[in-house]
């Protein structure tokens, strides 16, 4: 499903240079809930938003679904992402002006469908993280393991192929954790999503197919 | 799509009153000021009582008389003679009407000091200009020759002078020590038409100063009626001939020049500094310095907030961008919410204007001005929005829409 191809990636400042990640090489079937571990400042973060072509490495190449996608124009990476990708982030980046369910429509937004059908999976995405009864919320008036509740909810409604969890439990108490992580376990059982996280915890990585640990910007696991 | 754009701009319009209030507060204030400007520019510049045949007319208001070694030049309204021995001889024009500039008399009603400005005219004012008699007539061609102590006087005049009573037409009416007895009544002329305006009007030859005077400079203008409008320019080369053959009025000024003007050009000949321009372009230069300069200041501080803005929203930015938005998408987005934004920013002045348009007309400060929104007005005003809208956001929005996203995600 994905398949990373000795990615590098180099971040250039005026006085250093920090290799971020160092020929890395992945392939991730499709269907496989892979973890990422590794300490604070390795390349996590790095490599998973080069794999969600939020980011474009210095070298090397990326391919979803046998699709060489590294020089694809800013147009043409944003409809891809829209197509197979979810995102999901420690800090849930909700967006605080729109309520609940505008939140979890707006993958749907940048697709040629009516606002009818939007509402539909959005509110079916809701249902799925069991917060159906909260539509009509703003963030501000939700706890921390709700919000996350509905970043997974927008990253499911347009029913993506590929999940990309950054520490999406960083920022969350361990029960309102355990939640999160059974709705993702749950989502790559029923629905077959291929799931990448990364987590600082070792016990909900061994809830997962496959732990790849990165040190330095090297994979040594 | 649009109507998503709509949601999040009130949205973000709600949760951030300071900043909705500071925004609307300029572009409305802005609005204002130009809607009430244009709406005096209206006023003062179509056609209206009693000066309704504007399309068919010129005007005189400037004489020149040029000292071409000395570069000395006397520029002011003609005399009587000038007008009426010159203009008035003219073949091209149906009739020429002439009148002085309004000057200020005294008189005193019932111990209360009551301002009279006069104005003397021709016999052939009243058929130029459409005054609207209350009751009486206009004094005749023959009192106007005879010297005889006649006077028009407008409405407000009767009220002030003679109180709410009935037909004052053959009363007499006394100012700076004179008596003159009512012809005629008209309705009030607004001082914004000053060449045409006055509260009592009086035959020129009751004028203090000899109007057979033969200097060239005096106090008097004139309005040349044309048959129809093709025989406007007929009009304008005749005069040019008359002027050219005017003997020079001394040795040292030998030059005379003066135009037959459309009426905004016989206002703005005031500002041109030599014979060919008719100060117009000077003019519409200035009036589009000062619309700038209004314009300037708030566009700078709405775009100063929407900068401000995009770090803060920068996480929007960032998912919206992960989840699908190119960066055209969201630059319109942006752009979209503030238009919307400047677009509230210009209802809002046009009620303000409303308001204000209103109290000036209620007010004594311009007696006899009213003042309209009309639809050209509104059209300038909500253009002017749009203007205003697309200038602030323009810039804020291809900057925001550059963000990279992992950037965006951090607040970057
Ligand atoms: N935009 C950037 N500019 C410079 N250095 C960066 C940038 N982003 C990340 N880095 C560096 O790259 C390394 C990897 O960062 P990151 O992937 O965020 O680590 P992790 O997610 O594992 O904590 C770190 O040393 C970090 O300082
Ligand atoms: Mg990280």
């Amino acid at each position: 499903m994905i398949r990373l191809e000795n990615i590098e990636k180099l971040y250039r400042t005026d006085t250093i240079e920090t290799i971020a990640l160092d020929r890395i090489s992945l392939n991730i079937e499709k269907g496989e809930f892979l973890s990422v571990m590794g300490p604070s400042g390795c390349g996590k973060s790095t490599l998973l938003n080069i794999m969600g072509l939020l980011d474009a490495p210095t070298k090397g190449e990326v391919k979803i679904d046998q699709q060489t996608l590294t020089h694809l124009s800013d147009k043409q990476l944003a409809r891809f992402r829209n197509q197979k990708i979810g995102f999901i982030f420690q800090s849930f980046h909700l967006i605080n002006d729109l309520r609940v369910l505008d939140n979890a429509e707006l993958p749907l937004l940048y697709r040629n469908i009516t606002s009818k059908e939007r509402i539909r999976l959005a509110t079916e995405a809701l249902e799925k993280v069991g917060l159906s009864n909260r539509i009509k919320h703003f963030p501000s008036q939700l706890s921390g393991g709700q919000k996350q509740r509905v970043a997974i909810a927008r990253a499911i409604a347009g029913n993506p192929e590929i999940i990309l969890a950054d520490e999406p439990t960083g920022n969350l108490d361990s029960a309102m954790g355990n939640e999160i992580m059974d709705i993702l376990l749950q989502l790559n059982r029923a629905e077959k999503a291929t799931i990448v996280m990364v987590t600082h915890d070792e016990t909900m990585a061994k809830k997962t197919h496959r732990l790849v640990r990165l040190f330095d910007g090297s994979q040594v696991q | 799509m649009l109507k998503n754009y709509f949601k999040i701009a009130i949205a973000v319009l709600r949760r951030r009153k300071f900043f909705t209030f500071i925004s609307l507060f300029g572009i409305s204030i802005t609005l204002t000021i130009l809607i009430v400007l244009t709406a005096f520019w209206e006023n003062v510049t179509s056609a209206g009582y009693p000066d309704m045949k504007r399309d068919r007319s010129l005007y005189i208001n400037f004489v020149v008389q040029e000292n071409p070694k000395e570069h000395g030049i006397i520029k002011g309204l003609a005399s009587f003679y000038y007008l009426d021995h010159y203009v008035g001889s003219m073949k091209t024009p149906e009739k020429v009407a002439i009148s002085s500039m309004f000057t200020a008399t005294n008189t005193y009603v019932k111990n209360k000091k009551l301002v009279i400005n006069i104005k003397y005219t021709n016999h052939a004012w009243w058929d130029v200009l459409e005054y609207q008699f209350l009751e009486g007539k206009p004094y005749t061609a023959v009192q106007i020759k005879n010297g005889e102590h006649v006077a028009v006087i407008s409405e407000d005049v009767k009220k002030q002078y003679f109180g709410e009573s009935g037909a004052v037409t053959g009363k007499y009416i006394k100012t700076d020590n004179v008596e003159y007895r009512v012809t005629g009544v008209v309705r009030n002329v607004s001082v914004t038409a000053p060449l045409i305006y006055a509260d009592m009007y009086l035959p020129y030859t009751l004028s203090k100063a000899d109007y057979r005077d033969q200097s060239i400079n005096g106090m008097y203008s004139a309005i040349l009626l044309a048959h129809n409008k093709s025989d406007l320019e007929k009009i304008k080369d005749e005069y040019q001939q008359v002027v050219s053959k005017i003997p020079p009025p001394n040795k040292k000024y030998t030059k005379i020049y003066s135009h037959a003007d459309s009426y905004i050009k016989s206002y703005t000949r005031m500002f041109s500094k030599d014979e060919n321009s008719s100060g117009i372009g000077i003019v519409i230069t200035g009036a589009l310095v000062i619309v700038f300069l209004l314009m300037l200041l708030p566009t700078i501080n709405l775009m100063n907030i929407n900068i401000s803005r995009i770090i803060e929203r920068s996480s929007e930015i960032g998912i919206r961008k992960a989840f699908g938005a190119s960066s055209g998408t969201l630059a319109v987005q942006f752009i979209v919410e503030n238009v919307i934004l400047t677009l509230l920013g210009g209802i809002i002045g046009i009620a303000l204007s409303l308001i204000i348009l209103n109290i000036i007309n209620s007010s004594s400060l311009i007696p006899n001005l009213t003042l309209a929104i009309n639809f050209s007005v509104l059209l300038y005003g909500i253009m002017a929005c749009l203007i205003f809208g697309l200038l602030s956001g323009v810039y804020p929005a291809w900057r925001m829409s550059r963000m990279e996203v992992v950037n965006a995600l951090k607040g970057r």
